[in-house]
Order: C-alpha cells, then sequence, then structure tokens
C-alpha cells in the first residue's frame, strides 16, 4: 500500500513538472533580466565572467545570505557530532604511497584552489568553487593520515575574517553614499586581472569562507566517532 | 539531432533524475539510500534550471575575445544554480552528520529497525509496558461492570 501511494505520487511528480517544461519556451533568447544584464553588466562591473558579476554584484546581499546558510549548516553539524571522545579509536594510516601522493596533492591544490579564485571574475570558476578545491587541499591529507590533529581555531579564525571581510567591503560601499555590497575602486581594463574593482576582493573572501568552512565541516564528519 | 529533440532530451533526463530522486526519499529503506536519493533530486533540479537557460547556439557568458553579448546564454540561471548547488552541500553535510548520530544511537541505518527501536524507547519513556498491545483489547470482556470502571480503574 504504501509502495502504491509512493509510486502514485512519483507518477504525479512526474506528470506535474512535464506540464511545466511543455510550456516553457524552449531554446528562446534570453528574459529581459538576462538580456538587460547581459547588455549592461560588461561596462557595469567591468567583469567579464557574466555570472559573476551576477552573484556579487546584481545579488550580492544573496551571496551574503547564502554563505549565512553555509555557515549555519556547518555549525549545526558541528552541533550535532559533537566532541570527540580523545579515547575513542581512530582508523589506522593508510600507507606510504597513499601518504605521499596526499602530500604531493596538497601545494598543487592549494595552488589550482587560489587560481580559481583569484579568475572568478575571468573565467569560469570563482570563490565557491575554489573554496572547495582549498578545503579538498586540507583534507585530502586528513585522509591518508587519520589521527592527524586538526587546527580548528586556525579554521575558525580564517573563516571569521573572511566573513567580516566580505561585509567590511560591503559597509565600505553603504558609507561612500552606495548601495551595501555596490562594487567599489577602479573597474580597470576587462578582462585583466587587476580589474572589476572590488569583485575580485568579494571572492577572495567568499573563497576563503568557503574553503575553511568545508575543511572543518568535512574534519568534524570525519573525526566523529562511529562506534555505537 | 534537432533543437527540440536535444531539449527534451535533456528536459527528460532533469525530470527523470527528480522523479528518480522523490521515489528513493518516499520508498527507501535505508537511511544513506535516502541522503543518496535527495543528492539525486538535487542534481536533476539544478539541471532543469540550467537547461531553462538553454539555447545551443549560444556560448557561456563570459566575455572574451569577438563574443557579443547576443550570443550568450542567461546567465540568471547559472548564477541560481550556484548558490543551489552550495546550499545543497550545505543541506547534505547537516543530513550525513543527523545520519551518523542516529547510527551512534541506534547502531543501524534501516529505516524499519530504527521505526522500531525509537518506539521502543518512547514507550520505555512513558513507562508503557511494549509487551502489551496498544489497539487491542487490554483482557477480556466483562460480562457486567466491575466496581473498578465507576471508581476509575485501568479501563478508563
Amino acid at each position: 500500500m504504501r509502495n502504491l501511494t509512493s509510486l502514485l505520487f512519483a507518477a504525479g511528480l512526474a506528470f506535474f513538472l512535464l506540464v511545466i517544461a511543455a510550456r516553457f519556451d524552449l531554446g528562446a533568447a534570453p528574459m529581459l533580466v538576462g538580456d538587460a544584464i547581459l547588455q549592461e553588466a560588461p561596462a557595469e562591473t567591468g567583469a567579464a565572467n557574466i555570472v559573476t558579476s551576477v552573484v556579487l554584484g546584481y545579488r550580492g546581499i544573496d551571496t551574503l545570505g547564502e554563505i549565512a546558510i553555509l555557515f549555519t549548516a556547518s555549525l549545526a553539524a558541528g552541533l550535532v557530532l559533537g566532541r570527540r571522545r580523545p579515547e575513542a579509536s581512530r582508523d589506522a594510516d593508510s600507507g606510504a604511497v597513499l601518504q605521499i601522493s596526499a602530500q604531493l596533492l596538497f601545494p598543487l591544490l592549494l595552488v589550482v584552489g587560489f587560481y580559481i579564485i583569484l579568475h572568478g571574475h575571468l573565467t569560469p570558476g570563482g570563490g565557491f568553487q575554489g573554496g572547495v578545491i582549498l578545503a579538498a587541499a586540507f583534507f585530502v591529507p586528513l585522509l591518508a593520515r587519520p589521527g592527524t590533529s586538526v587546527n580548528h581555531t586556525g579554521l575558525s579564525l580564517v573563516e571569521g575574517l573572511a566573513g567580516a571581510g566580505f561585509i567590511l567591503i560591503g559597509l565600505l560601499a553603504l558609507f561612500q553614499g552606495k548601495a551595501f555590497l555596490q562594487p567599489l575602486l577602479d573597474k580597470g581594463t576587462l578582462g585583466m586581472l587587476v580589474s572589476a574593482g572590488t569583485l575580485p576582493l568579494l571572492y577572495l573572501a567568499v573563497g576563503l569562507k568557503v574553503g575553511a568552512e568545508l575543511a572543518g565541516l568535512l574534519a568534524n564528519l570525519a573525526d566523529s566517532e562511529v562506534d555505537p | 539531432m534537432s533543437d527540440p529533440e536535444l531539449h527534451w532530451l535533456l528536459y527528460g533526463g532533469a525530470i527523470g533524475l527528480i522523479v528518480i530522486g522523490a521515489a528513493g526519499i518516499v520508498m527507501g529503506k535505508h537511511l544513506f539510500r535516502i541522503i543518496l536519493a535527495l543528492a539525486i533530486a538535487e542534481a536533476g533540479a539544478n539541471l532543469m534550471l540550467v537547461v531553462a537557460g538553454l539555447r545551443p547556439d549560444a556560448v557561456a557568458p563570459i566575455i572574451t575575445g569577438g563574443m557579443i553579448p547576443e550570443q550568450m546564454v542567461d546567465p540568471v540561471p547559472q548564477a541560481m544554480v550556484l548558490t543551489a548547488i552550495v546550499i545543497g552541500v550545505g543541506i547534505q553535510a547537516l543530513v550525513l552528520s543527523l545520519a551518523i548520530r542516529v547510527y551512534k544511537a541506534y547502531g543501524t541505518l534501516d529505516m524499519r529497525e530504527i521505526r522500531l527501536k525509537m518506539a521502543a524507547d518512547i514507550d520505555a519513556e512513558a513507562g508503557v509496558d511494549d509487551e502489551v498491545s496498544q489497539e487491542g483489547p487490554a483482557g477480556e470482556r466483562p460480562l457486567e461492570l466491575p466496581d473498578a470502571v465507576t471508581s476509575g480503574g485501568p479501563g478508563q
């Protein structure tokens, strides 16, 4: 009976989504908002990547909310998992191949992560994507050696400073009589590394915050005691 | 492949992922599979949003040499999906940590076993003997009213 109702629910959901999809104008030109942004964004923000102009320039407050959601989720996960007992058993270290590979990967991932963050206004990528790679850089060695202690204080410090920096840049715009999080500084030449005003700085703050947060979250998940 | 066919293929894939994920969430018997189904449904929703802004002849909304805005796809759905992916990661991490807690408390992730153990826990907290069925009659139906009913006995 329960399976039957579940199947009915799934079929109804599929029908509902198909009806929505059938009413879409498939492959149409961008809608009014998208079209206006495509036309205006390069001149208004100076960022070659228009998705970055949308995420940080036009919807900056949304991005602040998004960071807050990620922060709340990692806070709640840490709260739910709790602190580890010192005498709880740990997984054994992995073999030499994995440990040395993890050490080799660490600087590589760090460079790639910062590259993606700093080029977020020029190429596909940005603070969130690069931040995840930074988190992976710190998490891979931890997977190879589960006994390594994680510097949670340092991670919290980076995370807090990066979040404060993001809000501070927004407030600076407010003090100059502009809207909160409105891009400041010189827009520079389109397509150069130093361009688009404060957008790269905002993405750097986002990247550091996301990286520190995810690294702490993954360390918490990997560190939790699973013996019932 | 013509454009409408490509669109319907992509839409069909996205809708299929959403439906598979939703069915997995409601029909799942194992907590970890339910979490995986949630991830699949999320991927389907993200794909549907991206496909909503797709034009086969257009390029990514990034200005490089010679690309004019008329040839680019709508950037708004892509920014939305960026937000949705990040929030999805947060949700998955939270759900996984809750699942770890459940496993620590009950030693299993099987939903039926968890339900039985939770019901037993609740009964124990409430002081109900779990041998006694709560729906069935507590004993033989008395032929005549005993004194206990009028004085507020266990039948009340």
